[in-house]
């Protein structure tokens, strides 16, 4: 596909964007509106997929594989995350085949804990930083608390961007604070969460997408999970038509995340669903797309024995994190 | 870094055959060789049948009777007989009927949504969410109306006009029946309803469901046939009201043939509906909509959004979304839930929808299709766009009624309203702008019947819906829909 995706009215180069707030600002308002209506009857219309048999089996790992396995709770200690982190290696005791989880996420103080649970296994450790999840410290602090997250060996930061900057229209705030914790993370992946519920509507989820990509965020995430509208299929539609788009403008390729609420199979099959229409199957790897979630992984382990056995089992059939 | 290598090995994830079971059409049942007339199954005078196919595997699927001219006499009569009864019953009784085959057709959906598919080959995705859901709404809508009558504006106790005599044809066959079929009864009149040659099934079925309901015998007669059945219905001189849906060359035909004689017409007929694209347009769902415009329903769409005009500056980078975006429908068995294409109705759809792009390519037209894989056996063509189109190409100015859009340019709203306007047609048009004073500005010049503004292809019971020009006369839906089935004002008659 390349460059023959380009956005209408878009000459703007994202790497120029990057260098001046002027650039910035031409690229995000010459991008094209969302009408609410007509994304929302996208969604609900992939939302129809039927995913039987062998593609739902496939599903239900690729969903395992692309999990950010996750405690985010003030009550967390390092024992329940050795717990959580046992589970993320291996989370079906009884079957070998069912593969690892992406990664682990927890706050900053538990990374070290998570980092000795899961050495020498392929389960990354994220963690949330930068004032999680309000965001509301000074950059000086953000900064502290990403440089100690990635000190004590976090693979990944799972940063939010200031939700009351983007809706004052201080873009450039918005834009050098992810700078900043970008440099913050040195080789540590940056998740660079919108808060989408609280950025209301389609234009401001797609402004924010392509100003969190522009500065440098590896995948954008739709939320914290720790406010009342978590991640929705249509604006994971909106994400993935960003990320498709950057892509194409620019060659290089950035993930999304979905997180907060996703709690069954059929809610995950949508997702990978959405994934594969909007943005293509290449991103269909937890390289580019991730799944935040807790209480998911006991309704997927079951329906994949569901796969096998034909039987809905009960919950204590799978172990608890 | 090499953790976050990019993983294009990874194997594509295909999705499984997920097919709806093709048993709930329940085929075995379909009443064969008859003809629903007087509240009774009855074979035609002559015994004629005639065989409907699958168009995904053209198979046969049943022998339904063909009714001539002595037929139509019969119904017409039956229809005649049961109109005094049924138009002085109080229209909340009247309704209790229509409440009672909305309800039943819900009850009943998946069998109607099956029934559709395998008789006219439109996915099952389209005939579960939208035709027999759609066909439901207009019940409820038209039954919650039939004791309302004297509050639709339409004057003081408005009277039916008697026997209406319908002619239906093949892209909704359940749906235009609920169009045609629940105003007519809700205002009191009785009904003869022709349903198209190549798509009978699912009218048979609801025929089931008037008995099921226990309405009067006579209120509505079902006879299947093919043209000459339709032409006997619409000349008929028992019948009072004459309601057809269809080709213009046919609708011409039938108003010539009623002139004069003080029967009332309603025409909905063909278009060339012009889908509008500004470079403010809401950029990935215009995409939608222009493929909802055009490739729902494998384009047998009347209102279909088959010309896209759109603003030069933003040509290349619309068309090459819209094809990023085609390459992934999917096309294929119309059972299976997923598939977002199904067959062409027919094998004389597809030599004309064959012909007309044929005739886009010698006319210079650039043609380009999904290159999609075709099933071995059935009627199917791809999803194709032909860019650099003339407004004088023949794919212009023609209905296909296929899955083909022929893309034109503008350069100010002046040129897009006079290009969308010159066409014979004037049933539907598309505007996509973020800006709305453009879209009231260009909704009040569209020589339309529907104008839709950033959504295309989209129904509702209480919207009027028909045409202007060569699109026909007269409206379905709304207070106006009505209107097509009652004696106006001040007048006699009936």
């Amino acid at each position: 596909m390349g460059s023959t995706l380009a956005l209408p009215g878009v000459d703007v180069d994202p790497r120029d964007a990057a260098r001046s707030t002027a650039a910035l600002r031409r690229l995000l308002d010459a991008l094209p509106g969302v009408d609410a209506w007509g994304v929302e009857k996208r969604a609900a219309t992939l939302a129809t997929r039927s995913i039987k048999r062998e593609s739902k089996a496939a599903a239900i790992d690729l969903a395992i594989r692309t999990m950010d396995l996750t405690t985010l709770e003030g009550a967390d200690t390092p024992r329940r995350v050795r717990s959580l982190c046992a589970r993320a290696v291996r989370p079906d005791p009884a079957d070998p085949r069912v593969p690892s989880v992406a990664a682990v996420c927890v706050y900053p103080d538990l990374v070290a804990t998570a980092v000795e649970a899961v050495v020498g296994t392929d389960v990354l450790v994220a963690s949330v930083a930068t004032a999680f999840p309000s965001g509301r410290a000074s950059l000086a602090v953000k900064l502290a608390d990403t440089s100690e997250a990635v000190a004590a060996g976090a693979d990944e930061i799972d940063m939010v961007i200031d939700r009351g900057a983007f809706l004052a229209g201080d873009v450039a705030k918005v834009f050098d604070e992810i700078v900043a914790v970008k440099e913050a993370c040195g080789d540590a992946h940056l998740k660079v969460i919108l808060e989408t519920g609280e950025l209301a509507t389609y234009d401001h989820v797609r402004r924010a997408s392509w100003l969190a990509l522009v500065a440098g965020a590896d995948t954008i995430k739709t939320s914290t999970g720790k406010t009342a509208t978590n991640a929705t299929l249509p604006v994971a539609v909106v994400m993935l038509e960003a990320v498709r788009d950057f892509a194409a403008l620019t060659g290089e390729a950035r993930g999304v995340k979905v997180a907060g609420g996703v709690r069954t199979t059929k809610e995950a099959v949508r997702y990978l669903v959405v994934v594969n229409e909007i943005a293509g199957p290449a991103w269909l790897t937890p390289d580019r797309f991730r799944i935040g979630a807790s209480s998911l992984l006991t309704d997927l382990l079951l329906q994949r024995q569901k796969l096998t056995t034909g039987v809905y089992g009960s919950a204590d059939r799978v172990p608890i994190d | 870094m090499s953790r976050y290598a990019v993983d294009l090995g990874a194997p594509a994830w295909e999705y499984a055959p997920a097919p709806e079971a093709r048993e709930l059409a329940r085929l075995g049942t379909v009443p064969q060789g008859r003809l629903f007339i007087g509240g009774a199954w009855v074979e035609p005078a002559d015994g004629a049948t005639m065989p409907t196919h699958s168009p995904a595997t053209e198979e046969h699927l049943a022998d339904v009777a063909v009714a001539g001219p002595a037929d139509v006499d019969r119904a017409v009569a039956a229809a005649r007989d049961a109109f005094p009864a049924w138009s002085a019953l109080p229209g909340r009784e009247r309704g209790k009927y229509l409440f009672r085959l909305a309800r039943l057709l819900q009850e009943r959906a998946r069998e109607f949504a099956v029934l559709e598919t395998v008789d006219n080959g439109k996915p099952i995705r389209e005939t579960r969410d939208f035709d027999v859901p759609t066909a439901a709404a207009h019940l409820f809508h038209h039954a919650g109306w039939a004791d309302k009558l004297d509050w639709a504006g339409l004057g003081p106790a408005p009277r039916p006009l008697g026997v209406a005599g319908q002619v239906i044809p093949w892209n909704f066959p359940l749906l235009m029946l609920a169009w045609k079929v629940a105003p007519a009864l809700a205002t009191g009149n009785t009904v003869v309803l022709k349903p198209a040659e190549t798509t009978p099934l699912t009218a048979l079925r609801f025929a089931e469901l008037c008995e099921q309901a226990d309405l009067p015998p006579g209120v509505l007669n079902i006879v299947t046939g093919a043209g000459a059945t339709g032409a006997a219905l619409v000349r008929h001189p028992g019948v009072d009201k004459v309601a057809f849906t269809g080709s213009t060359a046919v609708g011409k035909d039938i108003q010539r043939a009623l002139a004069g004689t003080g029967r009332r017409l309603t025409l909905e007929l063909g278009g060339k509906a012009a889908n509008i694209v500004f470079a403010d347009a809401p950029l990935d769902q215009a995409i939608e909509g222009i493929v909802d415009g055009i490739f729902f329903n494998q384009g047998h769409v009347c209102c279909a959004g088959s010309r896209l005009l759109v603003e030069e500056s933003v040509h290349d980078a619309v068309v090459a979304r819209l094809q990023h975006r085609m390459a992934t429908l999917r096309l294929g068995d119309p059972l299976d839930k997923n598939t977002d294409v199904g067959a062409v109705n027919s094998a004389a759809q597809l030599a004309r929808i064959t012909e007309l792009a044929a005739a886009g390519e010698a006319e210079g037209a650039e043609r380009w299709d999904t290159g999609c894989t075709l099933p071995d056996r059935g009627h199917w063509f791809r999803p194709t766009v032909f860019t650099g189109v003339a407004q004088s190409s023949r794919i212009a100015q023609e209905e296909i009624f296929g899955p083909v859009l022929s893309v034109l340019t503008f350069r100010t709203p002046e040129e897009a309203v006079a290009k969308a306007n010159n066409t014979p047609y004037g049933l539907s048009a598309g505007i996509w702008t973020e800006k709305g004073s453009r879209i009231l500005w260009l909704a009040d010049r569209l020589r339309a019947g529907v104008v839709w503004a950033n959504t295309f292809n989209r129904f509702d019971p209480t919207s009027p819906f028909g045409g202007v020009k060569e699109s026909g006369f007269g409206r379905e839906g709304g207070r106006q829909g009505l209107a097509a089935y009652l004696v106006p004002a001040g007048e006699g008659g009936a």
